[in-house]
């Protein structure tokens, strides 16, 4: 299984996720640059957290449209696993790849710190190695974490069982405490907590690991399933 | 030439925490009539066209691609020679 990790300029946790896949996974991963317009070689692409072109006018708004994000929205087509994390969920919202958007904290303070998370939906691609209503340990890192969307929007997201993982103690004001949510398919989710910096006991949590090592799973199923035909 | 100014504001459904704190602040050194507040972008624009409509026509495009996320905020503008 082949991954990617876009780099934006002003990305700051590209690293991190490059290294959380190699670690922890030991799969072939890639920096690939915003530029880039192929990611037909990858099968899960990261978004990884940062400050991508300065979060100059909104966070998220101008890397909407960098090249790479037409080929993103393609893979997300095509059912091929995408994560955005932080900064990266705040980017597949603005292009539209996942609904509502990202305010700034209630409190209006950058929250750096651990929180607990729920796992709602235990059935994407990306969280099979958790149980249902489990609680994870997952830091945040993030001025503008609030998610937002119209009442119409979330009655949609708890129909389709699209809420991911939801904060047991709210940091920065998100409509119904939500941490992370996924489309409609399940191929593509978002959230502002960082599994990549809970990857080992030595970072304080290892609750990030089962995310990487679900997507994995969850390809080597599909997979496996398609070379026996 | 037309010189456009482009306002984007958090749609008043939605909290604007900045501007919540800005009124806090306000009161805290004595300004007690501020009854609210609330804090947008402004943009200034200058087109290379004269023809107003057209100009009104891409302004909202601006608008609705990139200047303004209409989930959370509304947009105004004005055109002027």
């Amino acid at each position: 299984m082949k991954f990617a990790v876009l780099v934006f300029p002003g990305s700051n946790c590209d690293i991190d996720c490059y290294k959380a896949v190699k670690d922890t996974l030991g799969e072939p991963v890639d920096y690939v640059w915003h530029t880039a317009t192929d990611l037909s070689a990858y099968d899960c692409i990261i978004v990884p957290g940062g400050f991508s072109y300065g979060d100059y006018l909104r966070c998220g708004a101008i890397s909407q449209f960098a090249p790479v994000m037409n080929e993103v929205a393609k893979a997300a087509e095509q059912g091929k696993y995408v994560l955005g994390i932080c900064n990266g969920f705040q980017i597949l919202t603005e292009a539209g790849l996942l609904p509502g958007a990202l305010r700034r904290n209630e409190s209006i303070k950058f929250r750096c710190h651990d929180t607990t998370l729920k796992v709602v939906n235990y059935k994407t691609p990306f969280t099979k190695d958790y149980a249902e209503g489990e609680e994870i340990v997952i830091p945040i890192a993030h001025g503008e974490g609030n998610y937002y969307c119209d009442e119409e929007t979330l009655a949609s997201l708890k129909a389709n069982n699209q809420i991911v993982f939801t904060y047991t103690n709210n940091p920065n004001g998100s409509v119904a405490d939500i941490a992370g949510i996924c489309n409609e398919r399940g191929n593509v989710v978002g959230m502002m907590p960082h599994p990549e910096r809970a990857v080992n006991t030595l970072l304080g949590s290892e609750d990030g690991k089962r995310m990487f090592s679900s997507i994995l799973k969850t390809w080597r199923d599909t997979h496996g399933t398609a070379s026996v035909r | 030439m037309l010189k456009a100014t482009v306002y984007v504001t958090i749609k008043k459904s939605v909290l604007d925490p900045q501007g919540v704190a800005v009124q806090g602040a306000l009161h805290s050194v004595g300004f007690q009539e501020v009854e609210s507040l609330r804090i947008g972008k402004y943009i200034e624009l200058t087109l290379d066209t004269n023809d107003r409509e057209e100009a009104g026509k891409r302004l909202k495009a601006m608008c609705e691609k990139l200047l303004a996320n209409t989930v959370i905020e509304d947009y105004r503008y004005e055109l002027e020679a």
